[in-house]
């Protein structure tokens, strides 16, 4: 990789990986828990470098564990998306016919309801949690590669290598498996980028409107809170707001920096 | 004109199954809530007896089976009854239609911002790529895609409202200003103003950035080669040819965005306090209305099938090969 | 004999790949005669086609060009468009989608000969008949993709005239079109440059498509000009042990040029 944006966006997300695994460590107590006094000006007390919130919690514990929340949301999410994606993508694609027309008509489905609005609805009747949160944004992100995998399998599929495999008798779902998948999934590990930062724009939002997980820390109940003080604390709902635009920025460089390594690497291949 | 109109029924047509399964779906998701719609409203009552909850459960059929629920609930969808709202105690489509001219207002504000600011500057950066003003106006852009809008929503407050106080921190018009015509029309413009910045900015990038990377496409087309040869003035290459092919894919975006921006107006209606269709979804899900919530993600649907609709009409006008038999590349 | 058109002295383009430098084109001399038809023929990365963007001013700005084209009878280098018209292999791609045919056609007319539009596409209107495309006036309205390949390539030869330029590059104008189509095209092209009198410079790999449209024929070879001359001399005679390959190709038919080309390489 050798683009200066990938390399950027390299450093962006190595810093919040860092950032996330550092959190228990630096900061192993209950981020939510009260820990001085309320309204603690950052830059002023050393053991609270970033200050307190509006109730006394340390916001420099809260960004580090937040990132870890908001990584952990985005991978999570693009995990379950694409797992679920090629899934469906793969049967439609092998199966054709009804079930294939069965199948893009759901998918059809899934798309033309707002994705936010059925993370809400979601959330909203089996309650926040993070498990919960992941499926419930999974439940938008999953077409995108539904579409991207079918469509490969019906390109890959007739090509000659498939059908030999088939005429020395291999089970569609073995070749499904061993010859249609290896090729299909490049251009789907390039639409990940765009999962993750979804999902992490979109956890945020439900956080931000008190959807999120009560029991973790995320930037988005962060930016909430401090939205409260908005007029006289303003860095509290500004600081995590960037550490939102740094990790989906970060992926997004990293996801083009990738994208163009690879078509780079397949052009002179 | 024929041929869009062909085309138009086509699609609506086929939209049919679509929606029958997002009905359905909806219906069943929130069949799965705790509680039903009777446990709602005697919470939101503060308590009853056991008699007027067995009275109520039977007014709203709940005492029936799931299949015969979701047959009557289709059947009055046929009659465009919602169903009723159990935190407003109102019809839901009531509520609906009393609330959706505000979002579409915002919507279609932010759209136009962002389609015709977001091609104009995709223009400017496209017309010389590599140059310095093409990778200033992409990072900017993407930097500016990696924006969440409710936050990007309280900075334009922070800045725009509280410390310049050039607009309103929120609502959609001055209450009990009794302006009318002209003046009430600048005044919710006026409180509109940073609210579409909040949910247009994204999609200006966007925009920007398919403009870019389409007319980075459209500039090695043998076409293009061709208008060279004819010595045609630079400005008239770089937009009859080149950005005139690569607005095409821009206009099916346009649709593909719908939903997303429908979602993205909840968060900056409730940012913004603006009584639109977005911030009563987040009503509805604050007070467990199941039926309100089920309303306004069909009809949401039918919102998003319809902006389909429209762009694929305007796609076929700006395309004359749509629709003729040969298939657009 | 008056002066050439165009004069080509010493004329190397070469491209920078992957450290290494690339020869398109290697010290070509070349005179065009004006009012002639001159043959550039040569296979695929022979550097006819970079010839003719050379010609045209069109090289990508990263070609690294030595040399130089002279143009004597003209007081100016040569415009694009005005002075030469240029016709592609592709007339599928080499012509706009979304934009109609009368716009393109009249198009170069208002931008070189100062015509506005309603007089520019009355003249495109005049060239679309002068090129034979069937309702002209309703082709005026139609876009690209109503017209047949055949079609398509008449219309890119009425756009590159519009302006009258005095010279007309076809650079395999009729390599992607059927046998009696191409044959309707060079003959076509053979009238075009007659009543117009104006300097013909055809480039193909086809060499008996050449000779029965050119006076003078131009021979490329691995980005060197490998043989030139009058027509019939070059075709009765040939020189270079590369022509008469190419001619003993041409003749016997059955022999699949492809398996040529790899012996040759």
């Amino acid at each position: 990789m050798h683009s200066p944006e990938g390399v950027a966006g390299l450093c962006l997300i190595v810093l919040l990986a860092a950032m996330a695994f550092a959190a228990p460590l630096l900061y192993p107590g209950d981020p939510l828990a009260i820990v001085g006094r309320a309204l603690t000006a950052p830059f002023t007390d050393p053991a609270l470098p970033l200050g307190t919130d509006r109730l006394g919690r340390d916001v420099a514990a809260g960004l580090m564990h937040g990132a870890r929340t908001s990584l952990l949301v985005g991978l999570a999410t693009a995990l379950v998306a694409l797992a679920a994606g090629t899934l469906v993508g793969t049967v439609a694609g092998l199966a054709g016919g009804l079930m294939d027309e069965a199948l893009m008509r759901v998918v059809d489905a899934f798309q033309i309801v707002p994705g936010f609005l059925l993370a809400l609805a979601f959330v909203s009747v089996t309650g926040a949690s993070l498990p919960v949160i992941i499926l419930a944004i999974g439940l938008s992100a999953w077409t995108g590669p539904a579409r991207l995998v079918r469509a490969e399998v019906l390109s890959i599929r007739e090509r000659d290598y498939v059908a030999a495999a088939r005429v020395i008798g291999m089970h569609p779902a073995e070749v499904a498996l061993r010859e249609v998948l290896p090729n299909a999934l490049p251009p789907v590990l390039a639409l990940t980028a765009v999962i993750v930062a979804t999902a992490v724009l979109v956890e945020a939002a439900l956080s931000f409107l008190g959807l999120g997980d009560p029991n973790v820390v995320t930037w988005g109940s962060m930016i909430a809170e401090g939205r409260n003080v908005l007029r006289t604390a303003p860095h509290l709902s500004m600081v995590p707001g960037l550490g939102l635009v740094a990790t989906v920025l970060g992926v997004y460089l990293l996801g083009e920096g990738l994208a163009d390594a690879m078509a780079g690497r397949k052009a002179r291949g | 004109m024929h041929r869009a109109l062909t085309m138009t029924r086509r699609r609506i047509v086929s939209s049919i199954p679509v929606l029958l399964i997002v009905i359905v779906g909806t219906f069943l998701l929130l069949e799965a809530a705790p509680g039903d719609a009777v446990d709602a409203y005697l919470l939101s009552l503060g308590g009853g007896d056991a008699g007027l909850v067995a009275e109520l459960r039977q007014s709203y059929g709940l005492d029936q089976s799931i299949v015969k629920r979701l047959t009557l609930y289709v059947g009055a969808l046929l009659q465009l009854d919602l169903g009723w709202s159990v935190a407003f105690d109102r019809p839901v489509l009531d509520l609906i239609v009393e609330r959706l001219p505000n979002t579409l207002w915002l919507m279609g504000a932010a759209t136009a911002l962002a389609f015709s600011l977001g091609s104009l500057l995709g223009i400017v950066a496209g017309a010389r790529p590599g140059s310095l003003t093409d990778r200033t106006l992409s990072i900017g852009s993407l930097a500016l895609y990696a924006v969440p809008s409710f936050w990007l929503g309280l900075v334009l407050v922070l800045v725009f409202a509280v410390d310049l106080r050039w607009f309103p921190t929120a609502g959609i018009e001055t209450i009990a200003s009794g302006k009318t015509g002209l003046a009430r029309v600048a005044d919710i413009a006026w409180h509109l103003a940073l609210p579409v910045s909040a949910l247009g900015f994204i999609y200006l990038a966007l925009f920007l950035r398919m403009m870019r990377a389409g007319m980075a496409e459209a500039w090695r087309q043998d076409f293009v080669l061709s208008a060279r040869a004819k010595g045609l003035a630079r400005r008239r290459i770089v937009l009859r040819y080149v950005a005139r092919n690569a607005l095409l894919p821009l206009v099916t975006m346009l649709g593909l965005q719908a939903a997303a921006m429908l979602g993205g107006s909840v968060v900056v209606e409730s940012v913004f306090a603006i009584p639109g269709f977005g911030r009563l979804a987040h009503e509805a899900v604050s007070g467990r209305d199941a039926p309100l919530l089920t309303g306004i993600i069909i009809v949401s649907a039918v919102l998003v099938i319809a902006v389909n609709l429209l762009v694929d009409i305007a796609y076929a006008l700006l395309d004359p090969r749509v629709g003729s038999g040969e298939v657009a590349p | 004999m008056s002066a050439p058109l165009a004069e080509i002295r010493g004329l190397s383009v070469s491209y920078e790949r992957d450290d290494a430098q690339s020869f398109a084109l290697q010290g070509v001399d070349l005179d065009i005669a004006r009012g002639r038809r001159l043959a550039v023929i040569g296979e695929s990365g022979s550097g006819k086609s970079t010839l003719a963007l050379a010609l045209a001013g069109l090289l990508a700005p990263q070609a690294r060009i030595e040399g130089s084209i002279g143009w004597p009878g003209l007081a100016h280098p040569p415009v694009a468009g005005r002075d030469i018209g240029m016709v592609f292999q592709h007339p599928g791609g080499s012509l706009n989608p979304v934009l109609t045919i009368g716009e393109q056609v009249a198009e170069g007319a208002v931008r070189h000969l100062g015509l506005g539009w309603r007089a520019a596409k009355s003249h495109a209107l005049a060239l679309l008949e002068w090129v034979r495309i069937p309702d002209p006036q309703a082709a005026l309205r139609a876009y690209p993709h109503q017209f047949s390949g055949g079609q398509r390539q008449r219309i890119a030869i009425a756009a590159a005239i519009a302006a009258r330029p005095g010279l007309l590059i076809a650079d395999e104008p009729t390599s992607a079109l059927d046998m009696v189509v191409q044959a309707e095209i060079v003959a076509l092209l053979d009238d075009l440059v007659r009543e117009a009198g104006m300097t013909l410079v055809f480039i193909t790999h086809d060499i008996a498509l050449a000779s029965a449209l050119a006076d003078d024929i131009a021979v490329f070879q691995r980005a060197r000009l490998v043989e030139k001359g009058a027509a019939h001399a070059v075709l009765a005679q040939p020189a270079h042990a590369y022509t008469k390959h190419l001619l003993a190709a041409q003749i016997d038919f059955s022999t699949p040029r492809l398996i040529d080309g790899v012996a040759d390489a």
